[in-house]
C-alpha cells in the first residue's frame, strides 16, 4: 500500500493509505477514545466519541471510519472535541442505570471508562429512562437492554463474523433497540450461542449467565492457553478465581481465531470440574469398569494389539484419533499405525 | 379522450390533493352525465394544477375560442351545473371561477401569473397517464437530443452551465455531482431518483410525480447517459400510491416504445429503471440510508466519505438526484443551460418549487425564479395570511429548517441568503404561521417529528433530540426554568456538530431559529407562564365574553368535562378548575365569544 504523510496533533506521521485515522493514530501511540469501534468489525461510526477535526473537512469526522489521505492535518484532542465527547457520555448516562456496584461488567466496561476519563459523575440531562425486561430466556446469554448504548456491535459481529444475523435494530428514535426477529427468544432463532455478542458488548447489556456473580475482571487471574476442542488453535484466556475456571474469553486479534470463539470454546468449560470427568484410565474387569494406572492400561492396549496382529494380521486393527489432540499427537498416532503396526487403518473423528 | 374533436375539453385535477378534496365524486358525476347527455365535451384528467386551496378543480377549455376557465371548490352537484351553464348555455359561472386564461387579474389568476413554471411546466396541463400527451408537448425530445447528438461530457457541461443545484435541500451543483460519478472508476454505475419526500408540509415531489412522471424519467435517462449508468432506481415512499401507480404506467409505456431497455432511441445505449418503495422511514430520504434500504438493509445512514459517487449502491459509483432536480433537466437540455441560468441570483439559478401550507391563504404549489423574496412568494403568490390575520413566521425547509419572522420577509430565495438566516432552503416546504401559532409549540412539534424519525444509530440524534424535546415539552407545560434556554442552545450546538447525518445535524434548527427570532415567546412561557398565542394548554385560560354570549348552549353541549354552565339565553361561564383547555367550545361558538389567554 502507498505510503502517505499526515499530521496528527502537530506530529508528522508516515502511514499507509489503507489505514483509518484511528488506526494510523494508534500505530503511533495516539489513542482516540471510542465506543462502537471494534477491531474485529467493519467501522460503523455511530457513537461519535471518536470524532476528530480534519482541516478542510466539512464538520467533524469519525476517525474509525475515515481513511487517511495525503497531507491530512488531524486534531484529536481539542477543547471542542472534549466538550462534545463529554456531552455524548452525559447523554448516554442519562439513559443508563448507574449500578456499576453490582454490574457484571464493572471494570471491563467502556462506558464506565469513558465516564471516568471525562469526569462525568452524573448526567445533567434528566428525562425518560428505558425500562426493559431483562431477557434471560436461555442458559447462556443474558440481555439487559437497559444498559445498551446501541453501538450495534452485537448486531455486526453476529452478521459480519458469524454470518448468522440473529439481531438487528428494531424501532426508531429513542425507542430504537437491538432485538431478535419478532422478539423471539434466542433459542427460537438461528443463534448458535457462540457468545460473540457477549464478547463484543462494551457494557453490561449482554453478559454470560454461567459466569454471573462468579467474579469480576479484577478478581480473576487470566490464564492464556489454546482451546482444546479442535485443531484451529484459538487462543483463550481462562478466567480463574480461587482455582476454578469461571469464564472463558479470547484475546482480540491474537492467534488464529483473532478473538472469536464458538460455543464450545466459550462455554464448554464445565467438564473441568465436573464429577463425571474421567481422571484415570478404566479397565473392564469381570464386566465392571475399574480404575487403573496408565502403565497398566497402556500395557493392556499394547498386548491386545499385538495379539490381534499376530492372530489376524495388521489390518485387523484400526486407529481412531481425536480432533482434540494436537497435530503432533495425531501425526504420532498415524506413525504408530503405519510404521509400528503396519496398517493404513487410521482415521480421525473430525466431526466438530 | 374522444375520437372526434369536441368543442370543449374538461380536465379534472386528479392528483392526491384533488382526490382528497372530493375529485372522485366529481369524476363519477361528470362521467355519468357526459355518458347520458349530449354535451360537446371530452373528459381528461391531469395532475395537480397547483391550486390545492381550490380543489376539486376542473379546467374548461373552449377550443373554438382558444380560451379556458378554471373552476374550483367543486362537488358532484356543482360540476353538473357547470355542464349545464357553461357547456350547454355558454355562460361562465363567474363566482366559481379560479382563473380565466384571458384575464389573469380575475379571481385567483395572479396565483399562476406570479409564477415561472419550468419544473411544473406540464403539471395540470397533460394527462400524466398518457405518454402521447407528454410527447405532444415535446416530451423525450431532450433525451433523444442528448443520446443522439451529444456526448456525456457535453450533457454534463450543459447542466453545469445551467447552474442547477440539488433541489433536495443541500443545493450541491448538479453538474459537478454528475461529473464525479462520470469520473468514478467502475464499469457498473447506478442512478437513483430520490422520491422519498417526507418533510411535513412538503408535497412538490409528489405533485410532479403525479402530474408529470415522464419529465422525471426523461431527466433520469439523460442523467444515466451522462454519468454512464445503465440502471436507474426510483426510491419512492409507499405512502404515495398514486405517484407510484403513474410511475409504473409511465415505465410500462416506455418499455413498449423502446424508450427504456436495450438500445433506447435507436442508439446502442441501454437504460432501465426499477421502482423501490420506501417503507415509511423519513430518514431514508438521506442518501446513504436510502441506498441501504434499496439494498434490503435497515435504512440507517453511514458516514461520508466515502461518497456515493465513489462507493454507493452495492459499493458501485452512484449518483442520487431529487425529483425536482431531474424534472428540470429535460428543459435545460432542450432550452440550453444558459437560458436556465438567466433566471435566479448569482449563485442560485433557475426556479424553485415551494409548497405553501399552513395559515397561508392559497395553499398549493408555487414555482418562482430564485431571487424572489419570501414576501413575493407568500403574499404575491400565496395571497398572504388566511382570514386577514397577521403574518408571524414562515417555517422553511421542514423539520431541518428554521422559522423566519416578518422582518426577514425580504430575504431572497437563494441558498446562501436563506442559510444565513439560520433556516435552510430545504426541499421547499413553506409553512406559514400567524398570531395563533405558538412558536415554542411549533419548535416542539418539529422536534417531536425528528425524534420519532431518528434512526437511532448515533447518540446525539437519538438521545440528544429526545432531551431537547423533553425540555421543550416542559416549557410548554409551564415547567420551564430560565436555564433551559441556555441548555437548549448548547445541547443543540453539540447535536449539530456531532450527529452522523443531516437529520440529526439539522434537527435543532427549528429550536435555534425560534430561540433567535422569537425568544420573547420562550421568556413568556418560562418567566411569565403565558402562551400569548393561546396554544399551550397548561398556560392558558378560556373565557366567555358575557356581553356577546347569546347563551345558545353550543359550547355547553360539546364540553367533555362539564366545565361550562349557564341558563339558556343567559351568558355562560367556564370553570377553570374543570376545563381541560381542549378548545372544542371555542371552535363551536357561533358568536366568537370565547377566547383563550
Amino acid at each position: 500500500m502507498e505510503e502517505i504523510k499526515i499530521n496528527i496533533n502537530g506530529r508528522d506521521i508516515v502511514t499507509s493509505a489503507d489505514r483509518t485515522i484511528m488506526e494510523a493514530a494508534r500505530d503511533h501511540g495516539i489513542e482516540i477514545p471510542n465506543l462502537c469501534y471494534e477491531e474485529r468489525l467493519e467501522p460503523y461510526g455511530s457513537c461519535r466519541i471518536c470524532l476528530v477535526e480534519v482541516e478542510g473537512a466539512r464538520g467533524l469526522l469519525p476517525s474509525c471510519y475515515t481513511r487517511v489521505t495525503e497531507g491530512m492535518v488531524i486534531r484529536t484532542n481539542t477543547d471542542e472535541l472534549h466538550r462534545i465527547r463529554k456531552t455524548i457520555i452525559e447523554l448516554l448516562l442519562s439513559d443508563h442505570p448507574v449500578d456499576c456496584m453490582t454490574c457484571e461488567r464493572a471494570g471491563n466496561c467502556k462506558l464506565q471508562d469513558l465516564a471516568y476519563e471525562y469526569g462525568v459523575k452524573k448526567s445533567p440531562f434528566e428525562g425518560e429512562v428505558h425500562v426493559y425486561d431483562i431477557l434471560a430466556d436461555n442458559p447462556l446469554i443474558e440481555r439487559d437492554y437497559n444498559k445498551c448504548v446501541l453501538c450495534g456491535r452485537c448486531i455486526r459481529i453476529c452478521r459480519e463474523v458469524q454470518g448468522v444475523g440473529v439481531y438487528d435494530f428494531v424501532n426508531r428514535g429513542f425507542k430504537a433497540v437491538p432485538g431478535t426477529p419478532y422478539g423471539k427468544p434466542l433459542q427460537e432463532t438461528p443463534c448458535e450461542f457462540c457468545g460473540q455478542c457477549v464478547s463484543t458488548c462494551p457494557t453490561g447489556a449482554i453478559t454470560s449467565i454461567p459466569s454471573k456473580g462468579k467474579g469480576r475482571i479484577w478478581q480473576v487471574e487470566k490464564v492464556r492457553t489454546t482451546c482444546t476442542y479442535c485443531g484451529c488453535g484459538c487462543q483463550i484466556d481462562l478466567h480463574v478465581r480461587e482455582g476454578k475456571v469461571v469464564e472463558v474469553s479470547s484475546p482480540v486479534m491474537v492467534g488464529p481465531g483473532e478473538g472469536n470463539l464458538c460455543v464450545k470454546g466459550r462455554y464448554g468449560y464445565g467438564f473441568i470440574d465436573h464429577p463425571d470427568r474421567l481422571t484415570s484410565p478404566l479397565i473392564r474387569k469381570k464386566g465392571k469398569l475399574v480404575e487403573a494406572s496408565w502403565e497398566e492400561a497402556l500395557d493392556l492396549v499394547a498386548r491386545s494389539i499385538r495379539k490381534a496382529v499376530d492372530t489376524s494380521g495388521p489390518d485387523s486393527v484400526a486407529f481412531l484419533t481425536s480432533a482434540r489432540c494436537t497435530n503432533e499427537e495425531n501425526y504420532l498416532m498415524q506413525k504408530l499405525a503405519r510404521a509400528a503396526v503396519g496398517t493404513n487403518n487410521i482415521d480421525h473423528c473430525a466431526r466438530l | 379522450m374522444g375520437e372526434e374533436r369536441t368543442r370543449y375539453k374538461l380536465v379534472l385535477g386528479y392528483g392526491t390533493c384533488g382526490i382528497a378534496a372530493g375529485a372522485n365524486a366529481v369524476k363519477t358525476a361528470l362521467e355519468e352525465a357526459v355518458e347520458k347527455g349530449s354535451y360537446d365535451v371530452d373528459l381528461d384528467i391531469a395532475g395537480c394544477m397547483g391550486y390545492c386551496f381550490k380543489e376539486p378543480i376542473i379546467e374548461v377549455t373552449d377550443r373554438e375560442r382558444d380560451y379556458s376557465v378554471v373552476y374550483g371548490d367543486l362537488d358532484a352537484k356543482k360540476v353538473l351545473q357547470v355542464l349545464e351553464e357553461h357547456i350547454l348555455n355558454g355562460r361562465v359561472i363567474e363566482e366559481w371561477v379560479v382563473r380565466k386564461s384571458d384575464d389573469p387579474s380575475f379571481g385567483e389568476g395572479d396565483f399562476l401569473a406570479n409564477q415561472h413554471r419550468i419544473v411544473l411546466r406540464n403539471c395540470g396541463r397533460i394527462n400524466p397517464e398518457s405518454i402521447d400527451e407528454y410527447i405532444a408537448v415535446g416530451g423525450y425530445q431532450a433525451a433523444r437530443k442528448a443520446l443522439t447528438q451529444m456526448t456525456s461530457e457535453e450533457v454534463i457541461d450543459e447542466v453545469s452551465k445551467s447552474g442547477l443545484r440539488g433541489r433536495g435541500g443541500a443545493g450541491f451543483p448538479t453538474g459537478t455531482k454528475w461529473g464525479f460519478a462520470r469520473k468514478a472508476r467502475g464499469e457498473e454505475k447506478y442512478l437513483v431518483c430520490n422520491a422519498d419526500e417526507g418533510d411535513p408540509g412538503a408535497f412538490m415531489d409528489r405533485s410532479v410525480l403525479e402530474g408529470d412522471p415522464h419529465s422525471v424519467i426523461e431527466g433520469m435517462i439523460i442523467a444515466g447517459y451522462a454519468i454512464g449508468a445503465k440502471q436507474g432506481y426510483i426510491y419512492c415512499r409507499a405512502e404515495y400510491p398514486l405517484a407510484l401507480k403513474r410511475l409504473e404506467i409511465a415505465i410500462d409505456h416506455l418499455h413498449q416504445r423502446g424508450y427504456l431497455g436495450k438500445g433506447i432511441f435507436g442508439t446502442d445505449w441501454d437504460f432501465d429503471i426499477k421502482i423501490k418503495k420506501g417503507a415509511g422511514a423519513f430518514v431514508c430520504g438521506e442518501e446513504t440510508a436510502l441506498m441501504a434500504s434499496i439494498e434490503g438493509r435497515r435504512g440507517m445512514p453511514n458516514p461520508r466519505p466515502p461518497f456515493p459517487a465513489n462507493e454507493g449502491l452495492w459499493r458501485k459509483p452512484t449518483n442520487i438526484n431529487n425529483v425536482e432536480t431531474l424534472a428540470a433537466v429535460p428543459w435545460i437540455i432542450s432550452h440550453g443551460g444558459d437560458k436556465y441560468a438567466e433566471l435566479g441570483t448569482e449563485k442560485s439559478k433557475g426556479t424553485k418549487v415551494f409548497c405553501l401550507a399552513g395559515k397561508v391563504r392559497r395553499s398549493g404549489l408555487a414555482e418562482v425564479p430564485m431571487g424572489y423574496t419570501l414576501r413575493q412568494v407568500i403574499f404575491d403568490v400565496g395571497g398572504g395570511v388566511r382570514e386577514g390575520k397577521e403574518f408571524k413566521a414562515v417555517q422553511m425547509g421542514g423539520p431541518s429548517g428554521g422559522c423566519l419572522p416578518a422582518e426577514l420577509l425580504d430575504t431572497p430565495v437563494d441558498y446562501e441568503a436563506i442559510t444565513a438566516t439560520g433556516a435552510i432552503m430545504g426541499s421547499g416546504g413553506m409553512i406559514v404561521a400567524d398570531s395563533s401559532t405558538c412558536m415554542v409549540d411549533l419548535a416542539r412539534y418539529f422536534l417531536s417529528f425528528t425524534q420519532e424519525e431518528s434512526c437511532g444509530k448515533c447518540v446525539p440524534c437519538r438521545i440528544g433530540t429526545k432531551r431537547m424535546l423533553e425540555i421543550l415539552t416542559r416549557i410548554c407545560e409551564g415547567k420551564g426554568v430560565p436555564e433551559d434556554m441556555e441548555k437548549l442552545q448548547t445541547l443543540a450546538a453539540d447535536i449539530k456538530a456531532a450527529s452522523l447525518c443531516a437529520l440529526g445535524g439539522t434537527a435543532p434548527n427549528p429550536v435555534l431559529t425560534t430561540l433567535k427570532y422569537f425568544r420573547n415567546e420562550y421568556e413568556d412561557h418560562i418567566l411569565r407562564h403565558k402562551c400569548t398565542a393561546g396554544v399551550c394548554p397548561a398556560l392558558i385560560t378560556l373565557f366567555i365574553n358575557e356581553e356577546t354570549c347569546t347563551g345558545c348552549g353550543a359550547c355547553l353541549k360539546v364540553c367533555p368535562t362539564g366545565a361550562i354552565s349557564g341558563e339558556k339565553k343567559e351568558p355562560h361561564k367556564i370553570d377553570p378548575e374543570l376545563c381541560i383547555r381542549c378548545k372544542l367550545c371555542l371552535s363551536r361558538c357561533p358568536t366568537e365569544s370565547i377566547w383563550a389567554e
